[in-house]
C-alpha cells in the first residue's frame, strides 16, 4: 500500500476543490444569470475537457507550462523552479481539467433559483453580495455540493493528464492511480488490489454524502 | 412622500405613461396582461429600466435617466408582495419577514406577522402554507423593510376566491395604518373597485384613463378596454342580520339590501359594488316584481357614449348608484337630471365577491 502516493492524491483533490469551489460559484452563478453574445462558446469552452482524451489536453497544458512558454516561464520567475512535474503544476492542471465537473452542475444549481425569487432579495434590500450569501447560495448548494464531490472523486481517479504533466515523482506528482498502474506493471497484482479497493471505498464515500447531504437539503426546502 | 412615475420607451413594448400616487392612498394600475403595467411596476422597483423615465418617492430620486441617476433596487425602501410571493423557500416565515430587516428583530417580525393574522405560524415554511398564509407573509415581509412605497403585482391571482375575499378585508383593514403610497397591478377590475382610491386605466403602454375609482368606474369609455360591463358603483352598508332563507339583510343608504352569501357578522361594515348593467330604473316603485331591493334616489346626470346605452347616474344620500340602460328606455321615459327614481338592484345579480369588509369588519 503507497501511503505517500494516497496522501498526495488526496492533497490534490482537496486543493482541486478548495480553488475550484470559488470559481464554480462565481463562474456558475454568471453563466446562469447573464445572457451575453459569447455564452454558447464561454459554456463549450467549459465543456473541453470533458471530450478531449486527457493525453491530448495534457500534452497542451504541458505545451502551455512548459520551460519555454510564458506560463512557464512567469512561474520561473517567481517561484525560482519549473511548473511541470511539479505538484503546483498538477494542481493547476487539475483545476481546469475539472472546469467542467466544477462548473456545469454549479450553474445548474443556481438556474434552479427562480428569478422572482432573487428580485425578491433586492426587494428585500439585499445587496448582490448578502443575497448570494442568504439566498441564492443555500438555495444553489445541492448544485454546488455536486459540482465540489464530482470535482473531488474525478481528480482522485485522474490517470492521463497527471501522467503527462506530472509525470511519476514520487511524493511531488506520484499519484494513487499512477502508482496502481505502476504496481500492475511491476506484476505486484496484491498491491494493486489493495489500492485500488481503497480508492473504490473512498469514491463510494464521498459520493454517498452527497446523496444524504443533498437528501437533507431537499427535507429542508419542504 | 408622494411617489412620481414617469416611463417612456420602446421597447419590449411601448410605454408612455406618467402618475403620481399620494401617501397613504392606493392606486390601481389596471390593463390586460401585456399592457405595461407590470413593466410600470418593475421600473419603481429597479428591476427594468426604461429608455426614458423619472421615479420619486417623498422627494429622493430613485431613477432620473435625463440626470443618470440610477439607485439599483437594493437601494430603494421599496416593499413588493410577487405574483407568486417569491418567498425564500429554504427560511421559515418568520426568517423570510427578517430577510428584509436592517437589524433583524425577532420580535418586530412576529408584530408584524401579527399584523397580517399569521401568529402562531411564525415558524412554517413556505411549502408548509397555503397560498393565503404565503400572501400574507409575502405582505409581511414587504412591510418588514419599511418600505416608503409599497408594490403589490397582481397578489391575489394566485388563491381561491373563498381566500381572496379574507385578503381583500385584510388588505382594506391593513391599509389604514399605512402612510406610503401603494400600487396595485391587476387584471381584475372588481379588485380595482373595492381596494383602490385612484386608478389608471393602461391599453397598449398608454393611459386611457386616470381618477379617483368612482370616476373612472362610471366611465364606459374609459372601460371600453377592460369590458363596459366593468361599469358599476360603490355602496357602503352594515350588515344588519342573516336570514334564515339564506340571505342577509344590510343597511344602506335609501333603504334595505337583501343580498345572498354575506359571511359577515352583524354589524359589519361592508362596501357593496353594484355592477351598472344589472339595475333597473322605474320612475314609480314597482309593486308585484321579484326584485328585493329597491332603492329611491334622484337622478343627477344622464351620460351618453357611442353605443346603444347611457349611463345614469343616480344619488342615494350621499351616494351614487349607476344604472347602464339603452338610450331607447330614457328616451321613452323622458328621464331628466333631478328628478326621483326607483334603482332596483337583483338580489342575486351581487357576487359574494363584490362584498368587501371594510376596516371595523375586517377582522369578523
Amino acid at each position: 500500500m503507497d501511503w505517500t502516493a494516497l496522501w498526495l492524491s488526496l492533497r490534490l483533490a482537496g486543493w482541486t476543490v478548495a480553488i475550484l469551489l470559488p470559481v464554480a460559484v462565481l463562474a456558475g452563478r454568471f453563466l446562469a444569470c447573464r445572457q451575453f453574445r459569447a455564452k454558447g462558446l464561454v459554456e463549450a469552452l467549459v465543456m473541453l475537457p470533458l471530450v478531449l482524451p486527457p493525453t491530448v489536453f495534457g500534452f497542451y497544458l504541458l505545451v502551455a507550462f512548459g520551460r519555454n512558454s510564458p506560463v512557464g516561464d512567469l512561474w520561473q520567475g517567481l517561484f525560482g523552479h519549473q511548473l511541470v512535474f511539479t505538484f503546483e503544476g498538477l494542481v493547476l492542471a487539475s483545476v481546469i481539467f475539472n472546469l467542467p465537473f466544477a462548473i456545469q452542475p454549479a450553474q445548474r444549481g443556481f438556474e434552479a433559483v427562480p428569478v422572482e425569487v432573487r428580485e425578491a432579495a433586492a426587494c428585500c434590500g439585499m445587496s448582490p453580495l448578502t443575497a448570494l450569501r442568504k439566498v441564492e447560495l443555500p438555495l444553489a448548494w445541492p448544485g454546488v455540493m455536486t459540482a465540489m464531490v464530482l470535482t473531488f472523486a474525478h481528480t482522485l481517479g485522474e490517470f492521463g493528464i497527471v501522467l503527462m504533466v506530472g509525470g511519476s515523482i514520487p511524493g511531488e506528482t506520484k499519484t494513487i492511480a499512477i502508482s496502481i498502474y505502476d504496481r500492475v506493471q511491476a506484476f505486484d497484482d496484491q498491491g494493486a488490489a489493495t489500492m485500488s479497493a481503497v480508492l473504490v471505498a473512498i469514491s463510494l464515500f464521498t459520493i454517498a454524502l452527497t446523496y444524504w447531504l443533498s437528501a437533507r437539503m431537499g427535507r429542508r426546502l419542504s | 412622500m408622494a411617489l412620481e412615475v414617469m416611463a417612456r420607451a420602446a421597447s419590449p413594448i411601448p410605454l408612455d405613461i406618467a402618475f403620481r400616487v399620494e401617501p397613504g392612498t392606493l392606486l390601481a394600475l389596471v390593463g390586460h396582461s401585456g399592457s405595461g403595467k407590470t413593466t410600470l411596476l418593475r421600473t419603481i422597483a429597479g428591476l427594468w429600466r426604461p429608455d426614458h423615465a423619472r421615479v420619486a418617492v417623498n422627494g429622493t430620486t430613485w431613477l432620473d435617466t435625463a440626470a443618470r441617476v440610477d439607485l439599483p433596487t437594493h437601494r430603494r425602501a421599496v416593499g413588493v408582495v410577487f405574483q407568486n410571493y417569491a418567498l425564500f423557500p429554504h427560511m421559515t416565515a418568520a426568517q423570510n419577514v427578517m430577510a428584509a430587516m436592517q437589524r433583524p428583530d425577532r420580535a418586530e417580525a412576529e408584530r408584524i406577522l401579527d399584523l397580517v393574522n399569521l401568529l402562531g405560524l411564525s415558524g412554517r415554511k413556505p411549502a408548509q402554507l397555503s397560498g393565503g398564509q404565503q400572501q400574507r407573509v409575502a405582505v409581511a415581509r414587504a412591510l418588514a423593510r419599511r418600505p416608503q412605497a409599497l408594490l403589490l403585482d397582481e397578489p391575489f391571482s394566485a388563491v381561491d376566491r373563498a381566500t381572496r375575499e379574507t385578503l381583500y378585508a385584510e388588505i382594506i383593514g391593513l391599509r389604514a395604518s399605512l402612510a406610503m403610497p401603494v400600487v396595485l397591478v391587476t387584471h381584475d377590475m372588481n379588485e380595482a373597485q373595492l381596494l383602490a382610491d385612484s386608478m389608471v386605466v393602461i391599453d397598449k403602454g398608454h393611459t386611457v384613463r386616470e381618477g379617483t375609482t368612482a370616476q373612472v368606474m362610471a366611465d364606459p369609455d374609459a372601460l371600453r378596454a377592460m369590458g363596459i360591463r366593468e361599469v358599476a358603483a360603490m355602496l357602503p352598508a352594515v350588515v344588519v342580520e342573516h336570514l334564515s332563507d339564506g340571505l342577509t339583510r344590510l343597511d344602506a343608504p335609501g333603504g334595505p339590501l337583501f343580498l345572498p352569501g354575506i359571511t359577515a357578522a352583524p354589524g359589519a361594515s361592508v362596501r357593496v359594488r353594484i355592477m351598472a348593467h344589472e339595475v333597473i330604473v322605474s320612475r314609480a316603485r314597482p309593486e308585484g316584481l321579484s326584485a328585493q331591493n329597491i332603492l329611491k334616489g334622484t337622478v343627477t346626470r344622464i351620460v351618453s357614449g357611442k353605443g346603444p346605452a347611457v349611463t345614469v347616474h343616480v344619488a342615494i344620500g350621499a351616494h351614487e348608484i349607476l344604472a347602464r340602460i339603452t338610450r331607447r328606455a330614457a328616451g321613452q321615459m323622458g328621464l331628466q337630471p333631478g328628478e326621483t327614481v326607483h334603482a332596483i338592484v337583483k338580489s342575486m345579480s351581487v357576487a359574494r365577491d363584490h362584498v368587501a369588509r371594510t376596516i371595523d369588519g375586517a377582522r369578523a
